[in-house]
């Protein structure tokens, strides 16, 4: 092959020196045709034999130069000494691309050039040769990237159907659909529905035509060249049907049989729109009534399939950069890390207990593994809030167009990550309170005009990581919650007392109560009396806490706080009996030690912390546990929507990070536990569910205070 | 019997490359560098197929296939042409001059060798 190309650059390089003489001659009879023609001639004997040996900027040169030559031999343009210098100025780049098969048609100089001869034939002389000259090689170049996109992946369809007598020029078809398929993959379907009965068939005519779809980064050009034999003899019909485009990532989306067919001019639109009245299947209710042949569907099924199947491997190449992973799977990779981990607590201990160095050298490393690849397990089920924000979108739309409202939806920390578990159950609540803000905070256009605010109103979703918990807010800038309103309310369903002290706060938290309503007409978006209490009660089963500020006038903003995760939880271990518990850590506010002198001194259940009555709880009573109550107690001092309560118990071992384990489905509903741990020594012990116990009795004892 | 091929391009290059690939194929080939050349070839020998470049000086492909569709032993002889034009103009013209097939530079050998396999039948 090499020994090809040197002839080829000595063959060319002499071609060059015959250009140019030929180019001598035309200036000075610049009428002569047949100069034109040997012109003309050369430089497509250069274009055909450089792309041949694979020179193909020369091939590209000399065919954009050639065009000029042809317009100039079919009398469209005239002979200028201006081309013979740009013709001449061709011939010594052309040389140069000879030695340098690396020079590409991009190539400053060679765009140039392209430039000029472009100018000539379009009769536009560049008068101002400026410092602008460089802008055409960008747009140049440009056109060069686009055509790099041809090596990117499309699907084509091709309907060939030979003329029957093809065979008797001796053309073999199946060459041809071989020819093909060897493009790319493929998918073809054969339509047998012109093969007449046995008795007239005519065992040299050819009855059969076929669709081939084939999906192929080869251009609609190459699939031509196959046919090159039989274009003339046959019906041939090649369209992209879809560009299979790498960067995209929206959803996959397969053609309907239905719009392939129109696509193909199968069948009409509107007789496709009369059959979705039924509810069968689009294809066979096609051919039930005979308005597609079965070959027609069939084949337009294959095609559906084709691109489908294109598109799976698509997200095959897209899959590898992230893995799909079943949730049951993910929790029990959990639920085995948290048993490693308890399992490590335990190795430590018996090491110490050993006293052994080297164990314990190995209990460390087993620790330090353990940790990480337990914080590598919950960041799995990580997921960015981000997903479920723009959910909203379309509701925040929905709902306030038909209440006549105008709102825009705003988001921002979009990427803050959350257990998986923690988002999908945050949905219910968070569609609440928008709901809320929509039908009772923002107020109609109107409204708002007439306050000086602008026509739409905003909701804004926010969330932010602070420490290991998130904090989503939700606020809106509507009319704020009228806290006098509230109040009466509250009074009215015997909440509040009538004339007492109470805190905005206090007052707002009423809305949380059961039934509580103030909206006083019931819209079919929001006051159904499924109010806030359940949003609470949800937001808390996600060991989370919810909080409302409210300026009137000006909006609402209502705050959740909640814990990055749902399968671990920090801890304080402590003792009662044999009983050993564990109470979620931030609920604590402090640890106190107290003797039976200090509980007794009121007579109902409330002791005196440092000039405040705090209500307090015996574990011991509480789940009757047996055994000696000791002379000094711990009172563990837990705080929730500013309540205090305190429990007692008989020891605080100490902090403990701990897996979360469900207990099982028998136990589920025991009041006062949320759930259960396995210590590193093997024992159980049951996590308090802190706002259980508090429910209860704060008010219980409310009165005594 | 090996089959004798015509290959007719102006273009020296091409020609033997285009040679050395059939005859490496097992054909016989036979060369010219123009229309004239080839059309006079073709009379001495009788060849089994003619493989000829458009674009050539003295005579240029197309009047040359007319010129052997006219004589009597080359009317159904398979002649491909080598073109670098896709333009459907220039395949009619081609077509009409009695070509019957075709094959676009650039093309490898592979491609030239299974077109004049399909074309020999």
């Amino acid at each position: 092959m090499e020994n090809f190309e040197e002839l080829f650059i000595q063959e060319s390089l002499e071609m060059l020196e015959e250009l140019e003489a030929s180019l001598m001659e035309l200036e000075e009879n610049p009428e002569d045709e047949n100069l034109i023609a040997k012109v003309f001639r050369i430089m497509h004997t250069l274009k055909g034999s450089s792309a041949m040996f694979g020179f193909d900027a020369i091939s590209e040169f000399t065919h954009k130069i050639e065009d000029v030559y042809d317009r100039l031999r079919s009398g469209k343009m005239r002979l200028t000494s201006h081309l013979i210098d740009l013709s001449l100025a061709a011939c010594d780049q052309i040389k140069l691309m000879l030695s340098d098969k690396s020079l590409g048609i991009s190539d400053v100089r060679i765009a140039k050039i392209l430039d000029d001869f472009q100018l000539l034939a379009e009769g536009k002389r560049k008068l101002l040769p400026t410092e602008n000259e460089s802008k055409p090689y960008i747009s140049l170049t440009k056109k060069q990237s686009k055509k790099s996109d041809l090596s990117s992946e499309r699907i084509y369809r091709i309907r060939f159907k030979p003329n029957q007598d093809i065979t008797r020029r001796g053309v073999n078809v199946s060459f041809i659909i071989q020819e093909l398929t060897d493009l790319g993959t493929s998918t073809v379907v054969a339509h047998t529905f012109d093969i007449p009965n046995l008795e007239e068939i005519n065992p040299e005519l050819i009855y059969v035509s076929w669709d081939i779809i084939i999906t192929t980064n080869k251009t609609e050009e190459a699939i031509r060249d196959v046919f090159i034999f039989v274009e003339e003899d046959s019906v041939i019909d090649i369209s992209i049907i879809d560009e299979v485009d790498m960067d995209d990532d929206s959803e996959f989306e397969c053609k309907r049989i239905g719009q392939i067919l129109i696509e193909r001019g199968d069948i009409e639109p509107e007789e496709l729109n009369r059959l979705f009245k039924d509810r069968k299947l689009i294809g066979q209710v096609m051919v039930e009534r005979g308005l597609a042949h079965p070959d027609m569907v069939e084949s337009a099924f294959a095609e559906q399939e084709h691109i489908r199947k294109t598109n799976q491997k698509k997200r095959q190449v897209a899959a590898k950069a992230s893995i799909r992973v079943s949730a049951e799977k993910l929790d029990r990779l959990v639920d085995l890390v948290g048993e490693l981990v308890t399992l490590q607590s335990k190795l430590t201990q018996f090491a110490i207990s050993k006293g052994s160095d080297d164990l314990l050298r190995i209990a460390e490393e087993v620790e330090r593994l353990a940790w990480d690849m337990r914080d590598n397990t919950m960041g799995l089920r990580m997921v960015p809030i981000g997903t479920l924000f723009s959910k909203f979108k379309r509701l925040v739309r929905e709902l306030s167009s038909d209440i006549g409202k105008k709102v825009v939806l705003e988001m921002s920390g979009e990427d803050t990550e959350l257990d998986k578990n923690v988002i999908e159950l945050l949905n219910d609540p968070l569609v609440h309170i928008i709901r809320n803000s929509i039908d009772h905070g923002i107020e109609p256009p109107g409204e708002r005009k007439a306050r000086g605010k602008s026509e739409y109103g905003t909701i804004s979703l926010s969330a932010k990581y602070s420490g290991a918990d998130v904090i989503i807010s939700i606020s809106d800038d509507g009319k704020g919650i009228d806290i006098e309103k509230i109040r009466k309310k509250a009074e009215e369903k015997g909440l509040l007392t009538r004339g007492q002290d109470y805190t905005d706060k206090e007052i707002l938290d009423c809305i949380f109560s059961p039934g509580f309503s103030t909206s006083e007409n019931v819209s079919k978006i929001s006051g159904r009396g499924v109010g806030m209490d359940v949003v609470k009660r949800n937001i808390e089963s996600l060991r989370g806490n919810i909080e409302i500020d409210t300026q009137i006038g000006k909006g609402t903003t209502i705050i959740l706080r909640l814990p990055l995760t749902l399968a671990i939880i920090d801890g304080l271990l402590i003792k009662t009996g044999d009983s050993t518990f564990v109470i979620p850590l931030p609920y604590i506010l402090e640890c106190v030690q107290v003797s039976t002198h200090d509980l007794s001194i009121f007579s109902a259940d409330v002791i005196d912390i440092r000039g405040e009555a705090i209500p307090f709880i015996r574990l011991r009573d509480r789940f009757s546990i047996h055994g000696r109550t000791p002379d000094v107690e711990m009172m563990v001092v837990v705080e929730e929507n500013g309540k205090k309560l305190g429990i007692i118990v008989d020891s605080v071992i100490g902090e403990h990070q701990t897996v979360i384990k469900n207990l099982g489905g028998a136990y589920e509903k025991i009041p006062d536990i949320s759930g259960v741990t396995i210590l590193g020594n093997g024992d159980i012990a049951l996590i308090l569910d802190v706002s259980a116990l508090m429910s209860v009795d704060v008010l219980k004892t409310k009165g005594g205070v | 019997m090996a089959k004798k091929l015509l290959i007719v391009d102006d273009a020296l290059s091409v020609r033997q490359l285009v040679a050395f690939t059939l005859k490496n194929a097992g054909y016989e080939v036979i060369e010219a560098s123009n229309g004239e050349e080839g059309a006079n070839k073709a009379k001495t020998n009788k060849v089994d197929m003619v493989i000829t470049d458009l674009n050539m000086p003295v005579k240029d492909g197309i009047s040359m296939i007319r010129d052997l569709r006219a004589m009597q032993e080359y009317k159904f002889t398979p002649i491909v042409m080598l073109t670098t034009e896709s333009q459907e103009g220039k395949k009619q013209e081609g077509k009409q001059a009695g070509a019957t097939a075709w094959i676009v530079k650039p093309f490898s050998p592979d491609q030239l060798l299974s077109v004049v396999k399909r074309v020999l039948g």
